[in-house]
């Protein structure tokens, strides 16, 4: 099940670790970020977390990111030098995403329904690599190819059950799955019930 | 007292009384002369005394040749006095009382009541005195019209210069053929002209203050020509006006609030394109690097690649090694 996760090839592009100034190139790269987000999260099964662990996770921190090969640095008597950093003549350096520019990539993924404020002071958040309408969708699809309409389910059944094995939403986390249920609720597709054991849902 | 022309005292077209008083005494100078009494008017053009005994003996001077006037307070046993003084008399004048006289000013005492309040003279003087004003106003304002006449017969000077380095510079670029001896001389001559002997470029000062010295000299031999000072702010100013006046300068001003003057055929824009080449073979650059690689200064490589990046064509790269421009791959990778 371990995968090695590939990354995108601006993970080892330095300024994708520097907030871009122009609005258009700013504008591919948070969309850029905010695929490599969801893909990470999604492939490490992971739909909540906290912005400390985002700080911390190879996701927003490149330690191998390679910068350049010399660097002319000013010296104090204002003569020029050129540097070498390490013996082979390359440069390694961290890439890290400051914090304020984590902040904006998690607001975009806010904006875009696939991120969800779990607490007030903003310190951790559901992270969702579909949002909940298109979950409720598939969930419904399956509900009607299945001729299951009027059937109710426990939450565990619908992620968890054998019936469902083959389907995407097979293991989605109860966070997730329950926003997915609310957004077919709207729709009046489905209805959020109290089982014995938990919750369950009833589809229409 | 040799201001003074005789006159018959009769007021001319134009000429309106303002006001008059009776026993006023006139002093040359410090020293008192035979008009000791007298009728003293004054008139819209002339401060007129008429003798109060012979009225035959009248005498006026014009209100322009006034100086100014001063009050002199009274003192134990002396009146009150109005100090009138004078311009010289002009060598055309008229004959008056006094052929000559080594005073410049002339005085007035009131033996009866009240007196022309100075005020009153000084007013009306002040036409006078007006009147000299415009006229300096206008001939001040010829000398400016010939001074401009200069810069302007400049600045057609300096657009010739700028077409034949125009050529001499498209030449370079295209390789075509050599740059004539007759173009480098022209050249030179130009400079010469101007008052450069010696042009001053980046290649025989490089950067820095020494570079900045020379050019600062050589902007103030040429600057020197129709102006005597000129505050920074009043050739900011001027140079505002550059484009609008058609000028073959301009000033260019960048976002951040950097100034610079270029030649109206530069265009910045292209120079943008050259930026991007030079970066992208060398992966990435900072200002400095690309200062050194294409020799312009710090500041203005700076400012170039900063448009660059404005324009889409390069991304920054922001850390505590500094700041590197790279080609915005963002935009031209998938």
């Amino acid at each position: 099940m371990a995968m090695s996760f590939e990354w995108p090839w601006q993970y080892r592009f330095p300024p994708f670790f520097t907030l871009q100034p122009n609005v258009d190139t700013r504008q591919k790269q948070l969309a850029a970020w905010c695929s490599l987000v969801l893909s990470f999260c999604r492939l490490h099964k992971q739909s909540s977390m906290t912005v400390m662990e985002a700080q911390e996770s190879p996701l927003f921190n490149n330690v191998k990111l390679q910068r350049s090969k010399g660097h002319l640095f000013l010296l104090p008597d204002s003569s020029l030098k050129y540097l070498w950093r390490k013996a082979e003549g390359r440069q390694q350096t961290e890439g890290k995403l400051p914090v304020e520019s984590i902040q904006i990539v998690l607001e975009e993924l806010r904006k875009k329904g696939n991120l969800e404020w779990l607490d007030k002071s903003k310190s951790s958040f559901l992270i969702m690599w579909r949002r909940p309408e298109e979950w409720g969708k598939l969930i419904y699809q399956w509900v009607s190819r299945s001729g299951q309409n009027n059937s109710v389910f426990t939450l565990y059944e619908l992620t968890n059950g054998e019936d469902t094995e083959d389907e995407e939403f097979h293991g989605l986390d109860e966070a997730t799955l329950l926003r997915a249920l609310q957004a077919l609720q709207q729709e009046h597709k489905a209805e959020i019930i109290t089982v014995s054991d938990g919750r369950g849902v009833k589809f229409f | 007292m040799d201001r003074f022309v005789w006159t018959s005292g009769l007021l001319e077209i134009n000429e309106t009384l303002v006001i008059q008083q009776r026993g006023v005494r006139i002093y040359d100078g410090e020293e008192k002369i035979k008009f000791d009494a007298g009728t003293l008017l004054l008139s819209t053009h002339r401060l007129i005394w008429r003798d109060q005994k012979n009225h035959e003996c009248c005498m006026a001077i014009l209100l322009s040749q006034i100086v100014f006037i001063e009050e002199q307070a009274a003192g134990i046993g002396k009146s009150a006095k109005i100090v009138v003084h004078l311009h010289p008399a002009p060598p055309n004048k008229e004959p008056g009382p006094f052929q000559s006289s080594k005073n410049s000013y002339i005085k007035l005492s009131f033996k009866e009541h009240g007196q022309i309040e100075p005020g009153r003279i000084r007013a009306v003087g002040i036409v006078g005195i007006e009147r000299k004003l415009e006229e300096k106003r206008k001939e001040t304002d010829k000398n400016i019209s010939e001074a401009f006449e200069d810069l302007s017969k400049l600045m057609i000077k300096a657009k010739e210069m700028v077409e034949l380095s125009k050529s001499i510079a498209n030449k370079i670029k295209d390789k075509q053929g050599d740059i004539t001896e007759d173009e480098t001389i022209r050249f030179k001559s130009y400079l010469l002209s101007m008052g450069i002997a010696n042009p001053v470029t980046r290649e025989t000062y490089g950067s820095g203050t020494q570079y900045h010295m020379q050019l600062a000299k050589q902007l103030a031999g040429i600057l020197q020509v129709p102006l005597e000072l000129l505050s920074p702010e009043d050739l900011v100013n001027a140079c505002k006006m550059l484009e609008a006046l058609k000028l073959p300068l301009r000033l260019r001003v960048f976002d951040s609030g950097v100034m610079v003057i270029e030649l109206q055929s530069h265009k910045e824009e292209e120079m943008v394109a050259s930026a991007l080449e030079t970066v992208s073979e060398k992966g990435s650059l900072t200002s400095e690097e690309f200062a050194k690689l294409v020799g312009m200064s710090v500041l203005l490589a700076k400012e170039r690649l900063l448009l660059a990046e404005k324009m889409g064509h390069l991304c920054r790269d922001d850390s505590v090694e500094g700041l590197r421009f790279y080609p915005n791959l963002f935009m031209t990778q998938s």
